[in-house]
């Protein structure tokens, strides 16, 4: 299949201004003929979904949580990043471009990555005219502060909650179009396939999670905004609930999965407690901005950390990077978390942590400015460990957190399937092999305020036959469902979903974590099968298909992250180089960074699937760097 | 353009309608505390006391149209509040099997009992020193009489204590959360307009237990 | 650590239901009180019985999906926290503990621990934004807000939506979840122009679903995990009140129509409604 990425000819500051004159225009008096299907309402579905129906579109959108407002991208901590250059200190368009592109360790797509760059700009003035309540300087005006590495203040909070006010400036705009009976909400609804009429997205069937009701949705354009695949790990900083289920439907119907084996760890989150652990928090990054990581030098050295003197402490990113220091990029510094843990000298239970400490700040600053800037982050932390960090060093470890594969799209966000658009997390476009901090927010809404709603307009533009829901694929897709219900309701083994779940994450984390060799990959790609048939053999799911089921609703998640774990581990298997947040042990410089190999790797994996027990295929996408020469990422 | 009367419009939301009763139990506290004024005249003889009784009735118009104020006050108050108790049984038809109150004073959850205790002793007391109907020996105009036959008994004293325990509770939350049902309290201003509420609802209540207490002991005869 | 639990266990909307009691060994003191029920819930399943349904989602305290009453109190003893945020080292070896669902007639029960809090979205559809379209506005920095406003503005829009408010409240008022909105966005200038509409048609909106009214109790912004406090209900009944007597006091509503909550789930087929319930399972072990 050969992977046309449509990006528009011409210099690259002018490729997105060019696209959108192209684009075909829907006329106004027929817009309210066509109907966009929008799975998912996080910040990038909820923006589409808003602005869309703004546009005069008829909008469903469809979440598994019971209200929009709670999708996950409310619990990002840290900020969003946009080139306004309010602080003066150099920063433009084409240098985030640059941070990007560098950052994403050359994996990600120039002409993309530029446009994300243009329209930070246009975001935050969206989101504080929608009343976003962004930090202020006594001025009045907007404050910013540098983040996860980046040399300019360019990003925008909003305490430590900036996730929860972007996300309700969304839905908030997403429920005004409700009133305006312009989009129809369905919350508790999980879509579980994606049906194709003529090779064309035209609709989805979703169950509904109180009632069990399997129901066919038919539409012009299906958008999905669905997140992130990073629960594949069964512990990580996503919620419980987060799956990939509509994307990997969607894959399983012909989209290529592009990149799955981009991962990102987040160094900073609390360390695991105990086996019973269900999900992993996360410490903002910006804790980083004012406290020091440190182990102690000594192996085993058992002591309270307040009685380590300073000379036995080894401030090991300081030491290793001193030009970053602590604020080193997210894959550095989780990768030298975990070197510090190997060798021994990992502090809490199971040596698997290390200090994060404001001694030094609180010295310098005082204890007021400091909980002003990170009050509830401590809160938090003392909340879920019961230390409290104006004593005590926090404790972190890393933890699965990001993941910058996804569906393949095009520039238009289209995938390979006509009329399926992916936003979001949920695509491969922007981030490369590595995701900046502040930068999941800015992708999010550019996708969905600012790109979907032009692109999705070319295609309807270019017209289709309408379907509705009694066309026969409706009715083979909720068979599927069924069918597929029936099958794991039916199993009645002794093991339970999470159990499964638990499993494959373990095995995953083990091999293709923050570090990964062919061995390894190799060792979960020959035990993920034996869980699979554990999985379809010894699974125990209770009760019935037509009522509010939990249980349910878990297997089938883990049943698709079963055969994604796969997809994935094959991705890290096949690329034979270290990048971003993919770490082949074979592939590094003597002094252990990263060793890409441009000449063979500077492409996008896309993958499709060939069917249950097939292998699936790889397509490239070649990568070309024109306006950022390629070279070697070094934060020495 | 025909549109319902700003008042029916207040009436008709419950905010509106607490804006009311935040306004009219204004009203009776004023009431209240010039009542409370006259009444402790009742220390200085009975002469002081009739003639102060007699100087209240000295204007028709003007006795008619406090009363016809007060009473429309009092109306809407306790119409208010009635209607407020029903809806909240409507808001939640099924109750907790365990519930348990971490902030809240007795007070404010007992408003409606306090207040339907203080209905009560209203018609009771307007029976027993207006009209005389219920008091063991009425004799109209001799305020001074009428009160000591009312104390002679215990359970004059029983059923006026009792209401201006209820009074007081009721004034405890009433005397705050009117601010907030009018939209005056402020994070900041919210502990003092609490601390005054709690301090007048002791001075009534002691001011007014006072006069059947002084009468049981014997310090008013 | 050992812990018994109460749980209130009720089948679908229309059911009845029951507190059936559950015990709980080996609890781990630093457990969130959910992965406590997670470790219940895996025994239930492994027994083939149904396990406890209960919301959660990002379990870090910011989604507002979880809540219930422990022992009579929304989200549990720990003050400011949402119940995926309370660990068991808040508890004590051999503790009963009662879980019960937030009630409501606005919040019908939908199963076990589960309630359907539709109603508040309907709340913020009804006015809780500011109207913008997507592009077109203003430079971020044209309009500045001066820092104590913004500030605060902050504190009451961090509200998770929780309905810990709404529950804990004698009357089941949504005042403070209203109020709370409302004070976020008018006291900020880009509010302004809706200020006086939102504040009515919001709490029309509230009204219809069957909140009941503030008596200012108290009780919600003690419970409130986001810390919203009491001063929000007083600033949404000032701009009411104000509103009332304004301009705009005769424009029309912007409020969406009350369905019934329970008619969304009347589609089920009726047959799935009578098969067991599953409190009648063993209830002791």
């Amino acid at each position: 299949m050969p992977l046309d990425a449509k990006i528009p000819a011409g210099p690259i500051e002018q490729k997105w201004e060019r696209r959108k004159y192209e684009l075909k225009l829907v006329n106004p008096a027929n817009k309210r003929r066509h109907r966009i299907l929008v799975v998912g309402t996080g910040l990038a579905g909820a923006s589409a979904a808003a602005s869309l129906a703004e546009l005069g579109y008829e909008v469903e959108t469809f979440c598994y949580q019971d209200s929009p407002r709670r999708a996950h991208s409310i619990a990002a901590q840290g900020g969003i990043n946009a080139a306004k250059n309010y602080q003066n200190d150099g920063d433009s368009v084409a240098r985030l471009f640059y941070d990007t592109v560098k950052g994403g360790d050359f994996r990600s797509r120039e002409a993309n990555v530029h446009r994300l760059a243009e329209l930070s700009v246009n975001i935050i003035d969206q989101c504080a005219a929608q009343g976003v309540p962004f930090a202020r300087e006594y001025g009045g005006l907007l404050a910013n502060r540098s983040f996860g590495g980046a040399l300019v203040s360019r990003t925008f909070y909003a305490r430590g909650q900036t996730g929860q006010q972007l996300l309700l400036g969304a839905y908030q705009a997403l429920q005004r179009q409700v009133t305006a009976g312009k989009v129809v909400s369905h919350p508790r609804c999980e879509m579980l396939e994606l049906v194709l009429v003529d090779g064309r997205a035209r609709g989805v069937v979703t169950r509904d999670l109180v009632t069990g009701a399997v129901r066919s949705h038919a539409g012009d354009a299906v958008v999905l905004a669905t997140g992130g695949y990073g629960n594949v790990f069964y512990l990580s900083t996503n919620a419980r609930g987060c799956n990939a289920t509509a994307v990997w439907r969607a894959h399983r119907k012909g989209a290529l999965f592009a990149n799955p084996c981009y991962t990102q760890i987040h160094p900073t989150c609390i360390p695991r407690s105990g086996e019973y652990q269900s999900k992993l928090t996360l410490m903002s990054e910006s804790l980083r901005n004012d406290g020091r990581v440190w182990v102690p030098a000594r192996r085993g050295d058992g002591r309270p950390p307040g009685q380590i003197p300073d000379a036995e402490r080894d401030y090991y990113l300081e030491r290793m990077y001193p030009t970053y220091g602590n604020l080193a990029p997210r894959d550095i510094a989780s990768r030298a978390a975990k070197t510090v843990c190997d060798e021994g000298r990992g502090v809490g239970p199971g040596g698997l942590g290390v200090y994060l400490d404001f001694r030094d700040a609180f010295a310098r600053l005082g204890r007021r400015v400091l909980d002003e800037r990170y009050g509830n982050l401590f809160e938090m932390y003392e909340r879920i460990t019961g230390d409290d960090p104006h004593e005590v060093p926090m404790r972190i470890y890393p933890a699965v957190h990001y993941t910058m594969g996804g569906l393949w799209v095009d520039y238009d966000l289209q995938s390979t399937i006509p009329g399926l658009f992916v936003l979001g997390e949920a695509n491969f476009s922007d981030h490369g092999a590595n995701r900046l901090g502040a930068s999941a927010l800015m992708q999010g809404l550019a996708d969905g305020y600012f790109v979907v709603p032009y692109t999705v307009g070319d295609h309807l533009a270019r017209g289709q036959a309408k379907v509705d829901t009694s066309h026969a694929a409706f009715r083979d897709a909720e068979r599927e469902v069924a069918a597929r219900t029936a099958r794991l309701l039916s199993i009645g083994g002794r093991r339970t979903a999470d159990d499964l779940h638990r499993e494959l994450g373990t095995l995953l984390w083990a091999d293709a974590g923050m570090a990964r060799s062919r061995a390894s990959l190799e060792h979960a790609l020959a035990g993920i099968p034996r869980i699979r048939e554990a999985f379809w053999s010894d699974l125990r799911v209770p009760g019935t298909g037509e009522e509010l089921n939990q249980e349910l609703e878990r297997a089938g998640r883990v049943a698709d992250f079963l055969e994604l774990a796969e997809l994935l581990c094959r991705d890290a298997l096949h690329r034979e180089e270290s990048c971003g947040g993919h770490f082949r042990v074979e592939h590094q410089t003597p002094d252990g960074e990263a060793l890409r190999d441009d000449a063979r790797f500077a492409y996008v994996a896309a993958w499709e699937w060939r069917g249950p027990g097939e292998a699936p295929v790889l397509h490239q996408e070649p990568l070309a760097f024109e306006y950022v020469p390629l070279q070697q990422r070094s934060y020495k | 353009m025909p549109r319902p009367s700003r008042a029916a419009a207040l009436w008709s939301s419950p905010i509106g309608k607490k804006a009311l009763m935040a306004v009219t139990g204004l009203v009776l506290f004023a009431y209240v505390v010039g009542h409370l004024l006259g009444n402790l005249q009742v220390f200085q003889g009975a002469a002081k006391l009739d003639r102060y009784a007699e100087l209240l009735r000295i204007s028709p118009t003007l006795l008619w149209s406090v009363r016809a104020v007060l009473l429309l006050a009092f109306l809407v108050h306790v119409a208010a509040g009635l209607q407020l108790s029903v809806l909240r049984r409507e808001a939640r038809p099924v109750d907790y099997a365990t519930y348990r109150p971490v902030a809240s004073t007795p007070a404010a959850r007992g408003m409606i009992w306090s207040g339907l205790l203080i209905l009560g002793f209203v018609v009771y007391h307007l029976l027993d020193l207006t009209l005389g109907v219920v008091n063991p020996d009425f004799r109209p105009g001799q305020v001074y009489h009428n009160v000591l036959a009312t104390f002679g008994r215990g359970l004059g004293v029983a059923i006026y204590v009792v209401a201006m325990i209820a009074l007081g509770f009721h004034l405890w939350h009433g005397m705050w959360s009117l601010f907030q049902s009018l939209g005056l309290a402020t994070r900041r201003s919210l502990p003092g307009l609490q601390r005054f509420a709690v301090t007048v609802a002791w001075l009534l209540a002691i001011g007014f237990t006072a006069i059947p207490l002084a009468v049981v002991v014997g310090v008013v005869r | 650590m050992r812990i018994v639990l109460e749980i209130w266990r009720q089948r679908d909307p229309w059911a009845d239901g029951r507190f059936v009691r559950y015990e709980v060994g080996d609890v781990n003191e630093h457990m969130s009180f959910l992965e406590m029920l997670d470790v219940l819930n895996q025994a239930l399943v492994r027994r083939g019985e149904m396990p406890v349904a209960f919301d959660s989602d990002c379990r870090e305290g910011i989604c507002g999906t979880c809540g219930f009453l422990v022992n009579g109190e929304a989200h549990g003893p720990l003050r400011n926290a949402t119940i995926c945020q309370t660990h068991m080292r808040h508890f004590h070896d051999g503790d009963v503990l009662r879980l019960e669902p937030w009630r409501a007639a606005a919040f019908p029960v939908l199963r076990d621990l589960v309630v359907d809090r539709g109603a508040l979205d309907r709340i913020v559809a009804a006015g809780g934004y500011v109207s913008v379209r997507t592009g077109g506005a203003p430079d971020a920095n044209a309009l500045p807000v001066p820092k104590t406003d913004a500030d605060r503005a902050m504190e009451a829009a961090a509200c998770i939506g929780c309905g810990a408010c709404v529950a804990a409240c004698p009357n089941a008022s949504a005042a403070l979840f209203t109020g709370a909105k409302i004070t976020h966005l008018s006291l900020l200038p880009q509010g302004q122009p809706e200020r006086p509409l939102r504040v009515r048609s919001m709490t029309e909106q509230a009204r219809a679903e069957g909140f009941g009214h503030c008596t200012s109790i108290g009780e919600c912004a003690a419970v409130c995990p986001a810390g919203i406090q009491l001063e929000v209900i007083a600033r949404m009944n000032r701009d009411f009140l104000r509103a009332a007597f304004s301009r705009a006091a005769g424009e029309p509503l912007t409020v969406l129509p009350v369905t019934s909550p329970m008619r969304r789930y009347e589609a089920q087929p009726p047959g799935a409604r009578e098969t067991a319930d599953p409190a009648e399972e063993p209830a002791e072990r």
